[in-house]
């Protein structure tokens, strides 16, 4: 996590806010360093994690994450962690056809996909446990990223039910957080994505946009962020 | 999982220790090597293989594309387990150029090969392939250049005298190295190193007439039968690590040309709105999916000029890891620019991932002009150029 966010955004792992959706955006620029941010952040303030990581594999953000100061395969082994990490998991709907409902059922669907069965597996590795003992601070639902299941043939309006669903039962209900990351395409008239994006931006409570420089290229500094709530 | 045997000393290796508590809270430490799925995690032994090295920023593995000067724009050559999609120029003349030197080097370094097309078939590609400079005729050819090179470097710079000092980007062949060789474009690959090399093929006439059993997901049809051609190779040979017997490990190179084009029966380059516009974008992401669990890399070319829909295209980026843009100079403008007079196009380097990293590595220059010379395919930076342009 970077301490700078932290100060920007007035957080630190040991008060949370609870009940909150967050918004991540990138324009013309890499704003997966926000998700790396958060999904540290979150582990070390001791919360019950589930990252869909639909982008990247496992090992891409646990290696990243140890240099963050956090452990994945740790934290997933003690079961702060639920990971589904998507491009393994395609595979196996993909070519093995599964008998019991697979998160990602909709890659073998012809028409707009339903999102469903991605639901209850968040719904399912979030639940709070019955056992009383408060274990973890807060259920986090991390998403990376949204724009991707548009590209998989999921509607616009299926990817927000999907959160929709998501904020009521986490957020709502169990007074967890929830953070997914959206690309801006910008000029590249996605539709589809802006429909999304500007959907999102109304439900959330936190904005931070991860912006290029108006300006091009340049080799120290990456881009600008800024946040709005 | 593999990474290099030689660990250098002179390699950062910051981060890149892999923590594993076993049962007796007894902690190991484990070089970590390319991304595959650990299924050889128990093996402590690292092996080495041909024609890769680890990258000296995070330890990732890397392959070279085939033209040491595209390798070095790249951050050291191309990751195990990604793509790199080549956007195509507009008449479809350099970019099979790039992609035969990606297979080419395959050959030469003794990968697997996975060539799949839909125009030509992939035994014929092969032919075409150029012929590797070897260390003797290596020097013949170095010799010649390195007297024109040196009658261009003594001409100083009046004007912009401060960029003398900037390095250049190197423009002709140092020496023959294990990793990332030469090749003469004018000749042909001699046949004895086909056939010792081990090569599948994918041509989509020959494999498209069978009739599809399985539930229709919105894929195409010559997708799907390549996405299955593809993890099937994967599997029956290993590359993913499901035969841990095999005692030597080797990396598949895949080729797929002309994707999106509308021989692959897409239609996205010739309608805004298509029914099945999500068909290239879901291949990529299977595609990523069996890439990032095996031991493999891959060469797409595809034909964005020619797509309508640039929304596609934003979201066909972003599910490439890397990605060049060629820009040729034939019918356009520029061809008559005499800023550009030496050269044949322009290379766009339009991204590069971040992998196992929080920052990737970006080349300093950014405007790039490649020519292809008799013999050689060579990248060079214009920046001065550009300069003395805005003057």
């Amino acid at each position: 996590m970077f301490p700078e966010l932290n100060n920007l955004l007035n957080t630190t792992p040991d008060q949370v806010e609870q009940g909150k959706l967050t918004l991540l955006c990138d324009a013309k620029t890499d704003g997966s360093f926000l998700v790396h941010h958060f999904l540290s952040f979150y582990l070390k303030a001791n919360c019950k994690v589930c990252f869909v990581a639909l982008i990247q594999s496992f090992s891409h953000y646990n290696i990243v994450g140890q240099k963050l100061g956090v452990s994945l395969t740790t934290a997933r082994e003690c079961g702060q962690l639920v990971f589904l990490e998507g491009l393994k998991s395609a595979v196996d709907v993909f070519f093995r056809p599964q008998e019991e409902p697979h998160p990602l059922q909709f890659l073998r669907e012809a028409n707009s996909g339903n999102l469903q069965p991605l639901y209850e597996f968040v719904q399912e590795a979030l639940k709070p446990m019955d056992s009383g003992e408060a274990a973890w601070r807060c259920p986090v639902l991390l998403v990376d990223d949204l724009s991707v299941l548009l590209s998989l043939g999921v509607g616009a309006v299926a990817v927000l039910d999907f959160v929709h669903y998501c904020r009521a039962t986490v957020c709502r209900e169990w007074k967890g957080n929830v953070v997914a990351l959206v690309h801006d395409s910008g000029d590249a008239e996605d539709e589809e994505n802006d429909i999304l994006l500007n959907g999102l931006g109304h439900q959330s409570h936190l904005i931070l946009r991860a912006e290029g420089l108006a300006t091009g290229f340049c080799k120290d500094v990456h881009g600008q962020p800024k946040g709005s709530s | 999982m593999a990474a290099a045997a030689t660990c250098s000393t002179g390699t950062r290796s910051t981060g890149s220790m892999v923590v594993a508590a076993s049962r007796n809270n007894v902690t190991s430490f484990q070089r970590r090597g390319p991304r595959t799925s650990g299924t050889d995690s128990g093996c402590s032994r690292l092996v080495s293989i041909s024609g890769t090295r680890p990258s000296v920023r995070n330890g990732q593995l890397l392959v070279s594309t085939g033209l040491p000067a595209l390798d070095q724009l790249l951050g050291g050559g191309l990751a195990v387990g990604t793509v790199l999609l080549i956007e195509e120029d507009k008449y479809n003349i350099y970019s099979p150029l790039l992609f035969k030197y990606f297979l080419a080097e395959g050959i030469v370094t003794g990968h697997t090969l996975l060539v799949a097309s839909a125009k030509e078939d992939p035994a014929d590609i092969l032919q075409e392939l150029p012929a590797p400079l070897l260390d003797d005729n290596c020097k013949k050819e170095c010799d010649e250049d390195i007297c024109n090179h040196k009658t261009e470097s003594n001409v100083k710079m009046k004007i912009a005298w401060r960029y003398q000092l900037l390095p250049k980007i190197e423009a002709r062949p140092v020496s023959s190295s294990r990793f990332g060789h030469y090749y003469d474009v004018s000749k042909r690959i001699p046949q004895e190193l086909i056939e010792a090399s081990k090569w599948h093929g994918f041509f989509l006439p020959e494999k498209i007439s069978s009739t599809l059993n399985e539930d229709p997901c919105s894929l195409n049809h010559g997708y799907i039968k390549l996405l299955q051609f593809i993890q099937n190779i994967i599997y029956k040979e290993g590359f993913d690590g499901s035969n841990p017997q095999k005692k030597q490990k080797n990396i598949l190179r895949i080729g797929i040309q002309n994707l999106g084009s509308p021989l692959w029966g897409d239609d996205i380059c010739w309608t805004e709105n298509c029914d099945s516009n999500c068909s290239l974008t879901k291949f990529l992401y299977m595609l990523r999916g069996l890439l990032r669990t095996s031991l493999s890399a891959c060469i797409i070319t595809v034909p964005t000029h020619l797509i309508q829909n640039k929304a596609i295209i934003a979201r066909v980026t972003n599910l490439s890891d890397t990605v060049v843009g060629l820009e040729s100079f034939i019918g356009s403008e520029k061809e008559t620019n005499p800023l550009y007079k030496d050269y044949h196009g322009l290379i766009h380097i339009r991204q590069i991932p971040q992998l196992n990293n929080l920052i990737c590595d970006v080349s300093d220059v950014k405007d790039l002009a490649f020519k292809l010379k008799r013999k050689l395919f060579t990248i060079e930076g214009t920046w001065v150029q550009a300069l003395v342009r805005n003057y």
